[in-house]
């Protein structure tokens, strides 16, 4: 009976995102811009150890100047059930290029945070996050 | 929908950089988790967050599975006129809620 509850379990689990399905999930977002490091700051805890809420703050070095600023911000994912963990929209109006969140992860994996800036360069920032205890996958009490 | 709580500075002077912070109670069910009955427990989540300040927008995000139960962003904003911030949290059945919060500025 365990060992049947297992198998099913495992059939309905849904195929994780890979690092293919990420590159894919950011060319969709910023097109075929060429993603150069730096200038993006991505803090994660190196180790977690509850996937289902992580402290996650992004901040881009940006004047933030009509002429100059960051116009979003992409959080992705290599091992979660989709890529995608957020996306966000800014304009000068905001003064300052960084938010914060939560968010979940489901395994051990890269994080990656990507900003596109108004002149069409692409920056990022990435990071390794050991998890314990993952995100998404739990046994349901409902 | 929700309970919301919301932190904006009451009063700045013109021209500060003020730091917002929101949070909705929502479950942001995955659509990934098995329940009880072993099928899938439908995916029930806020995808887009919106604030407007004096009605023109200064922040939006997209939201995807996964970020975490009762969603938590805080981001900035130039304090340039008094006036209301207004911040939608739109589920991806379409419902809204809105909920405002006033800044005086000197």
């Amino acid at each position: 009976m365990a060992g049947s509850g297992v198998i099913l379990r495992l059939a309905i689990r849904p195929a994780a995102a890979t690092p293919e399905t990420m590159r894919e999930a950011v060319r969709s977002a910023i097109g075929e811009a060429t993603v150069k490091k730096g200038r993006v700051k991505l803090d994660l805890p190196p180790i977690v150890e509850n996937g289902n809420s992580v402290p996650c703050t992004v901040s881009v070095e940006s004047p933030m100047t009509a002429a100059d600023h960051v116009k979003a911000i992409h959080i992705f994912n290599e091992k979660n059930p989709q890529p995608n963990v957020i996306s966000i929209k800014l304009n000068p109006r905001a003064g300052r290029a960084a938010f914060s969140t939560r968010i979940r992860l489901a395994d051990s994996q890269t994080v990656t945070a990507i900003a596109e800036m108004s002149d069409g360069s692409c920056w990022s920032d990435d990071i390794d996050v050991i998890v314990t205890l993952a995100a998404c996958l739990e046994e349901s009490i409902r | 929908m929700a309970r919301a709580l919301i932190h904006v500075p009451p009063s700045a002077k013109r021209g500060d950089i003020v730091e917002i912070k929101t949070l909705i109670s929502h479950v942001m069910e995955t659509g990934y988790r098995i329940g009880v009955t072993g099928k899938p427990i439908p995916r029930d989540i806020i995808d887009d967050f919106v604030c407007t300040y004096n009605g023109e927008e200064v922040f939006r995000a997209k939201l995807y599975p996964a970020i975490a139960a009762n969603p938590f962003i805080s981001f900035f904003t130039v304090a340039t006129e008094s006036g209301t911030l207004a911040f939608s949290w739109t589920d991806q059945h379409g419902a809204t809620q809105v909920q405002t919060a006033t800044i005086k500025v000197e």
